[in-house]
């Protein structure tokens, strides 16, 4: 059985790491990421970890060495964040691209310029489209469940993709929260080892990535994307078969106090935690409040989204990272167009908030509730506001 | 004709290729706009364009000279320039 204990979040993400038997681990220490593979390379070092750990001189080549343990039929994880992320960008969708099952953990953090060590998720929004299945986890507990989880949907013979598990940087990483570590047990009867499909090997060659001519291209692409929209249900059967284990369920979508509620708030990542205090404050005075926070961002889950809305009369989004110039928020301008076919929906109103490590307050929540029935009677203003920003 | 061609179901996952050595059954050097041509009055047959092509695209005649198979050259001219003789100039395509 599980064995609850106090343990910093980044310390949880190694620890399941290790429970999932990774086989390779490749990467560059990178704030505020550093204390999972930081931790890893000691148990590697120990002994405790039957695993190579490759030490490489950047990210592009951290992924590129996952790439290449993956293509042999390793288990494989690395971890990263910021312009590590960013480093790794077109290695990303090599890894999407040849159908290799790494995980990643990502430790959100803020895009230079100005430098910023602290935590906002600018990093996995500029890599959204990078054909990764993405999770973003708000406790501990889900950080390290999401990356075992993330191992099992990833190597599924139907699925094969890279799976990303966000957690936000300090706010979630540098945290010490009771945890409930898994038996090795449960975790190898729930995560058998991978069974690779197809591999390099001297015995029987392949050719993988090869040129891909625009008569071929645009098929393996859609190859793809339907791997990709056909995890989804890999999810599901995954957390359903989780729940079964370990006695936690997971949903693309987090409820909270959203039975009757007219505003719902969504957001991803730790920040819900504050989100929730502000809900429970709001109902405390009367306020019809509720919560949906996003678990699952990739692949998109229209149809929970399309049914968590149902009945509000008002979203408000709110996006921890800003597309420059555009519509505000990626995730609320994701959810405007996911709801946008339908014929009855609530308004959507988009706030950026906690950008660079800037605290998200109970306060921010109940102004953005406010500002959000400000539309409601008022009507539409603005795409997005930038909460907190000094005018 | 595009009906012909695979849908995307029947490509293998991520176009992998598991036949090793299959280049050999496409014509990847059809679009070059240069080509190499042997003076056999000047080759004295050493090998060395052989040695040297990247592309495996020479293999040599019964009589030893080193013949181009032009469905696979790529037209780099690496033969031609490392030709001790001078017995290979590189044509344009179409001359």
């Amino acid at each position: 059985m599980g064995e609850r204990v106090g343990l910093e979040v980044s310390l949880a993400v190694s620890e399941a790491v290790k429970l999932a038997r990774a086989e390779v681990i490749a990467a560059y220490p990178i704030t505020p990421q550093t204390h999972i593979v930081e931790e890893l390379s000691q148990m590697v070092a120990d002994g405790d970890l039957d695993a190579e750990y490759i030490i490489v001189e950047s990210e592009h080549s951290a992924m590129s060495a996952c790439c290449g343990a993956a293509a042999v039929g390793a288990r494989t994880f690395t971890a990263t964040a910021s312009q590590g992320l960013a480093l790794m960008h077109e290695v990303l969708f090599i890894a999407s691209g040849l159908r290799l099952p790494v995980v990643m953990a990502v430790a959100n953090r803020a895009l230079s310029a100005p430098l910023s060590i602290w935590g906002d998720q600018s990093d996995v929004m500029s890599e959204r489209d990078s054909g990764w299945i993405q999770l973003f986890a708000e406790t501990g507990q889900e950080a390290l469940d999401l990356t075992i989880q993330a191992f099992k949907i990833a190597e599924d013979k139907r699925v094969l993709l890279p799976t990303e598990v966000n957690i936000d940087g300090f706010t979630l990483s540098h945290v010490v929260e009771p945890i409930e570590i898994p038996g090795q047990e449960e975790v190898d009867s729930f995560l058998p080892p991978y069974e690779p499909q197809v591999i390099l090997d001297p015995e029987k060659p392949v050719t993988m990535g090869p040129v891909g001519f625009p008569e071929v291209y645009t098929e393996i692409k859609k190859q793809q994307n339907e791997a990709l929209l056909g995890s989804y249900e890999v999810i599901l059967e995954v957390w359903d078969r989780f729940a079964e284990s370990f006695g936690r369920a997971y949903r693309p979508i987090e409820h909270y106090r959203t039975e009757d509620a007219e505003i719902l708030i969504n957001m991803a990542g730790a920040m819900s935690g504050t989100a929730r205090i502000a809900v429970d404050m709001m109902r405390e005075e009367g306020k019809k409040v509720g919560l949906i926070r996003t678990r699952l961002w990739r692949p998109y889950p229209f149809d929970e989204i399309r049914n968590a809305v149902k009945g509000a009369k008002a979203v408000a989004v709110v996006d921890r990272a800003l597309s420059f110039g555009g519509q505000g928020g990626p995730m609320c301008s994701e959810l405007r167009s996911a709801l946008y076919p339908l014929t009855e929906k609530p308004v959507v109103t988009g706030y950026i908030a906690g950008l660079g490590g800037r605290d998200i307050t109970v306060e921010n929540f109940q102004t953005i509730v406010e500002d959000t029935e400000g539309v409601l009677t008022d009507g539409p203003r603005e795409e997005y506001k930038m909460i907190g920003v000094r005018e | 004709m595009a009906e012909d061609k695979p849908n995307w179901r029947e490509y293998p996952m991520a176009a992998t290729i598991h036949s090793p050595g299959s280049a050999t059954d496409q014509n990847t050097g059809d679009w070059k706009s240069m080509r190499p041509e042997r003076d056999s009055a000047k080759c004295d047959k050493c090998g060395i364009c052989w040695i040297f092509c990247p592309d495996a695209a020479l293999y040599m005649t019964e009589e030893g000279y080193y013949e181009v198979d032009l469905y696979h050259c790529k037209g780099c001219g690496i033969c031609a320039h490392e030709c001790r003789k001078e017995a290979i100039r590189m044509v344009e395509e179409g001359e």
